[in-house]
């Protein structure tokens, strides 16, 4: 059963912070006494504290200006699934070149159907295009946003691609500009998936090492085996 | 009297200034040999794409040097790389822009059916909005693959009725 699996899963080791880090034991109890709102999660890299979307907003201002996290690195969200009590939660990584370490920042999203979070893009101009494009993927209103809309699908594009609920090879849509559509009839289609993802093998020879589809037992002519 | 080749192929002395062939082979002749590319580079295709616009491989030779960046002064849209469902408009609107006659090459995997993007955002092949004359594979394919295309799309361009098509349009216009 195992070797048919798809792609192989590597167990993740535990990788602590380098030495020369500034983050450690004393960094994190500090900054847990500070913030007494916070709450450290199990992470198996760098310290990873809890946050209430309410407190965001002025946690991370204080990181930046008294903690010395100058440089935002990322900002996403997760979608824990249909059914789960907290469906949605963004996360914000965050780098100090005086502590050299990272700092992650994780916030649970209230509400399933229209869930929000307050922006950071005040404080880090970077967070912009990133929360349009969490916006995009997942759907999150991000309040406070000065530009809240779809930076990588088109405006008039009706889901958010990210979501679990969402396949991979996409919903039937029309393309948004009319006049294009009368002349080719075009319109979004779902991609034949034909056992992929398509995936390029990283050995042999460049002849050979096309994109394929990892389940190769089933194609146009020959349908999926039951 | 000594002879060469030439002159038995033509003699401007015997002949004058006239050549005597017909219009299609003309007129094809001119297009095949003064093909002005446009590159729509959109992805990793068009590194490709320009390597074989410089000098090691040189598609000035086939007399294609010219890259436009203005579909209006071009006759061939090279669609290199993926197209996006979102950048289709744009493409369709680029073509639209050319001047006739013009052709399209797809090259490279996700030009021509979308390659390894099976996915929500990635239209599967740019035949479905524009018309594709050379699909060119490989992902991304080598130059000599897209001169390859090149030299067979001059071959296509060599066997149209380019007389009989520029009828056909006035027909189309008049109406």
């Amino acid at each position: 059963m195992e070797e048919n699996l798809p792609f192989v899963i590597f167990e993740r080791p535990r990788r602590l912070p380098p030495n020369n880090s500034m983050i450690d034991e004393d960094f994190t109890k500090s900054l847990l006494e500070k913030h007494s709102y916070l709450t450290q999660r199990d992470s198996v890299d760098w310290l990873t504290v809890e946050c209430a979307p309410e407190k965001l907003v002025s946690f991370v201002q204080s990181l930046r200006d008294l903690e010395g996290f100058e440089i935002l690195i990322d900002l996403t969200a997760i979608d824990h699934g249909e059914g789960e009590e907290f469906r949605y939660s963004t996360v914000i990584h965050l780098y100090s070149l005086v502590h050299r370490g990272y700092v992650r920042i994780h916030s649970i999203c209230a509400d399933n159907d229209k869930p929000a979070m307050p922006s950071v893009s005040g404080i880090y101009p970077a967070a912009n295009w990133h929360e349009r494009e969490t916006f995009d993927m997942f759907g999150i209103h991000f309040s406070d946003h000065p530009n809240l809309k779809r930076i990588l699908m088109w405006d008039e594009y009706p889901y958010f691609p990210l979501r679990k609920d969402f396949p991979l090879a996409g919903i039937d849509t029309p393309l948004p500009a009319d006049d294009v559509v009368e002349v080719t009839q075009a319109s979004v289609e779902p991609a034949p998936m034909m056992g992929g993802p398509f995936v390029s093998p990283n050995s042999g020879s460049m002849s050979d090492s096309e994109p394929r589809a990892k389940d190769e037992s089933w194609t146009e002519k020959k349908g999926k085996p039951v | 009297m000594h002879m060469t080749a030439s002159d038995v192929a033509y003699n401007g002395k015997v002949e004058g200034d006239v050549i005597v062939t017909r219009a299609d082979a003309v007129i094809n002749w001119i297009r095949q040999h003064s093909v002005w590319p446009m590159p729509m580079g959109l992805a990793c295709c068009a590194i490709e794409l320009m390597a074989s616009a410089a000098s090691r491989y040189d598609i000035s030779r086939f007399g294609m040097e010219v890259m436009r960046f203005s579909p209006r002064q071009s006759d061939c849209m090279i669609v290199a790389g993926t197209v996006t469902y979102k950048m289709a408009e744009v493409v369709r609107r680029i073509y639209d822009q050319m001047g006739d006659p013009k052709w399209v090459v797809a090259m490279g995997a996700c030009a021509s059916t979308g390659g390894m993007y099976r996915s929500y955002a990635v239209m599967q092949g740019v035949d479905n909005i524009v018309p594709v004359d050379v699909y060119v594979s490989g992902c991304p394919p080598r130059p000599e693959a897209l001169l390859d295309a090149m030299m067979k799309l001059q071959d296509k361009i060599g066997r149209e009725s380019s007389v009989r098509n520029l009828r056909k349009t006035k027909a189309v216009a008049a109406q």
